[in-house]
């Protein structure tokens, strides 16, 4: 995965995702500790809070939960967390062809 | 599972042996045994990775992915259900087929990943040596055996790469991935100038095989048409003719820097000097430890002999007043035949490109149907080809009328090999944890945009390819109109090149200008198209207008009103 695995300087909120061990599935670390695989779901990170959001990524890869988690920015888009960058919306979403795409989520999202 | 299908008596696929079998048997068993550490914790990621990607299996952007090496492309039907079972059983019900002639898994579960080579392994299938730098799955014709212009047929031969291959202690860790075409027809269906070796089988004056090799090709971040290595290695010389070139490669490749680690670069940089030093090695090897015996040769070629074929003709009366009747099945025959050298007989290409679908993608159900359609049409045989399409190879003429009524239910009568929308793409950004941008919705709306069959038979041979990434495996940089994804400023953005071309007259397609939005690739595709039909001389392709043309009017229509 092109996960990076230093803290760059945030300067605007992010996400905590990965990919699920045992399935590989994108999924996004909640307000309960939790890792979901609906991105509404996620808790957003304030910037000040993003080496404490890594910290719990990399202790979820050592309990073998995730694998590759990273940092992404996001924004709140009509009360809920999604991704700036399309890449990481795409992975929010699933692909953007008939594989079993969520039907509530969209780019468009 | 249910008991498995006996192989079809007559299909030319090579079967393993007690050795082989017991090999397979123990590679699988080490790596449930690495998959439960993994699980266990006894295994970091940074330790499993490597032995993950051993067996074929990656971790995608939105789930593991497991790609199973289909050898050079041949496939039995027992194999072919195979594939649809863990198709259905394991992932979600469909498999997608690559321009290395493999198919991809792309939603599979770590646990399952063993349970899914067990199942290769009852058909003598599985994962290894499809990732890491090592030689991957040898591609050939997709008409190997079958062509009526081959000369050689390339089969035995690329069966004897991969067993050469396959393990290879020296070859296990090269600078990077290293990929073999091999062909025997004078009309190259295998990309083999583009290949880190592509090898052109032919014969002498006195009908002895030889090898025409050539080296250093190859696409991605620095795409180069090859150069010819030697014009004719005798067949016994073909095995320490590959192994030095290895050699020379393993010693000299570039390790450092991952962007220059191809062959192709060392065989830029080299020049002649990369032929003599192959010779130079050549000369040092222990003479006869790398000889290829005939009697090896005419051993494996024993697997892949000519099915029983009937004494037929040509044109039966069966075909010729179906032509007649039916234009939809004259335009489906055009289109997707192939000629045979056997007469009456005739290869099928069964296009994996419907009209907005997904380029290379089949369903179990259709995998199944195709098996079904083997086995009663074309002896047991399907082909994969570098085009992401299923080959039928040895089909009897008179039976085209009911192959082509069976394929139709399954949706896979799509009368459009070679036209427009037979389309080249990566998986992209839809699933590749490396794509820079999607590749499979553009080459779904471009097959929309040129639905109408009438409009694609007027445009004629077009060879779309798009990539995701300047990785290239939609080998978009031989495309007759090649695409290229990329990401600009967390946009995804298109570039377009013009005139390329994979066979014999290998071409790198030239950038005709700055790149394209997502919503607006396919006009410019459109307006390519348009202008091309404009300027055609009668009877034109596509590749000839533009050589001809050249780049101006195809610019000017694309970028003058900007």
């Amino acid at each position: 995965m092109s996960a990076p695995a230093k803290v760059k300087p945030v300067t605007a909120p992010v996400l905590l995702t990965a990919n699920d061990l045992r399935d590989g599935r994108v999924v996004w670390l909640t307000s309960d500790g939790s890792w979901t695989l609906n991105v509404t779901e996620a808790r957003l990170f304030a910037p000040d809070e993003a080496a404490q959001a890594l910290a719990l990524g990399q202790a979820a890869e050592r309990l073998r939960q995730v694998v590759g988690a990273y940092l992404t920015e996001a924004e709140l888009k009509n009360g809920v967390p999604m991704p700036r960058r399309f890449r990481e919306k795409l992975r929010a979403v699933g692909p953007s062809v008939d594989a079993e795409p969520k039907p509530s989520l969209s780019l468009a999202s | 599972m249910d008991s498995l299908p006996a192989i079809p008596p007559h299909a030319r696929t090579y079967r393993y042996d007690a050795v082989d079998k017991a090999f397979l048997q123990a590679r699988i068993a080490e790596f449930r045994d690495q998959v439960q550490r993994r699980l266990d914790g006894t295994l970091t990621e940074d330790e499993f990775k490597p032995l993950r990607l051993m067996n074929g299996l990656y971790l995608q952007l939105h789930a593991y992915m497991l790609r199973v090496a289909i050898p050079y492309g041949v496939l039995n039907t027992r194999q072919l259900r195979q594939l649809a079972y863990i198709a259905r059983r394991w992932d979600r019900g469909f498999g997608h087929f690559t321009t290395r002639q493999n198919i991809q898994f792309n939603w599979t579960k770590l646990a399952d990943a063993p349970d899914m080579l067990a199942a290769l392994a009852e058909v003598d299938m599985h994962a290894i040596q499809t990732s890491g730098n090592c030689v991957r799955n040898v591609t050939t014709d997709e008409f190997a055996g079958a062509a009526a212009d081959e000369v050689v047929d390339p089969r035995p031969y690329a069966e004897i790469l991969r067993q050469w291959s396959t393990l290879h202690p020296e070859f296990t860790y090269l600078p990077r991935k290293f990929k073999i075409a091999i062909t025997g027809a004078p009309h190259d269906r295998v990309a083999a100038k583009l290949h880190d070796i592509g090898v052109i089988a032919k014969r002498n004056t006195e009908g002895e095989v030889g090898f025409e090799v050539w080296v250093g090709g190859g696409l991605g971040r620095t795409p180069i048409v090859g150069t010819k290595l030697f014009d004719f290695v005798p067949e016994a010389d073909f095995l320490a003719t590959m192994e030095a070139t290895l050699r020379v490669y393993n010693a000299l490749g570039q390790r450092e820097n991952i962007y220059k680690a191809r062959i192709k670069i060392l065989v830029r940089d080299l020049g002649d000097e990369f032929r003599r030093l192959v010779e130079r090695e050549l000369a040092e090897m222990p003479e006869g430890r790398y000889r290829l015996p005939s009697e090896v040769v005419q051993a494996i070629a024993a697997h892949f002999a000519p099915p029983p074929f009937a004494r037929l003709t040509d044109n039966p009366p069966a075909l010729r007043q179906a032509l007649e009747a039916n234009r939809a099945f004259a335009t489906w025959v055009k289109n997707c035949t192939h000629p045979h050298r056997a007469p009456g007989y005739v290869s099928v290409v069964i296009s994996l490109k419907p009209i907005g679908g997904i380029p290379g993608d089949a369903s179990a159900d259709q995998m199944e149907a195709v098996a079904d359609l083997a086995d009663r049409f074309s002896f047991g045989e399907i082909r994969v080809s570098h085009v992401q399409n299923l080959v039928l190879p040895h089909v009897r003429q008179e039976d085209l009328p009911a192959l082509f009524a069976a394929l139709k239910p399954h949706g896979l009568a799509t009368p459009n090999i070679g036209l427009v929308s037979d389309i080249i793409s990566c998986p992209g950004m839809d699933y590749c944890a490396l794509a820079t941008a999607r590749s499979i919705p553009v080459a779904q709306r471009i097959s929309e945009r040129f639905a109408d069959l009438d409009a694609q038979l007027d445009i004629g041979t077009l060879h779309v390819n798009i990539s995701g990434c300047i990785n290239a495996c939609g080998h978009h940089h031989v495309g007759h109109i090649g695409i290229l994804g990329v990401d600009k400023r967390g946009e995804e953005v298109y570039q377009i090149t013009l005139g390329g071309s994979a066979t014999n007259d290998a071409a790198i397609g030239e950038l005709i200008g700055p790149a394209f939005s997502y919503d607006g690739v396919v006009d410019a595709v459109e307006t390519i198209i348009r202008t091309y039909v404009a300027h055609r001389a009668p009877g034109e392709t596509f590749k000839d207008a533009y050589r001809r043309l050249g780049p101006a009017p195809f610019k000017e229509a694309l970028y003058a009103a900007a």
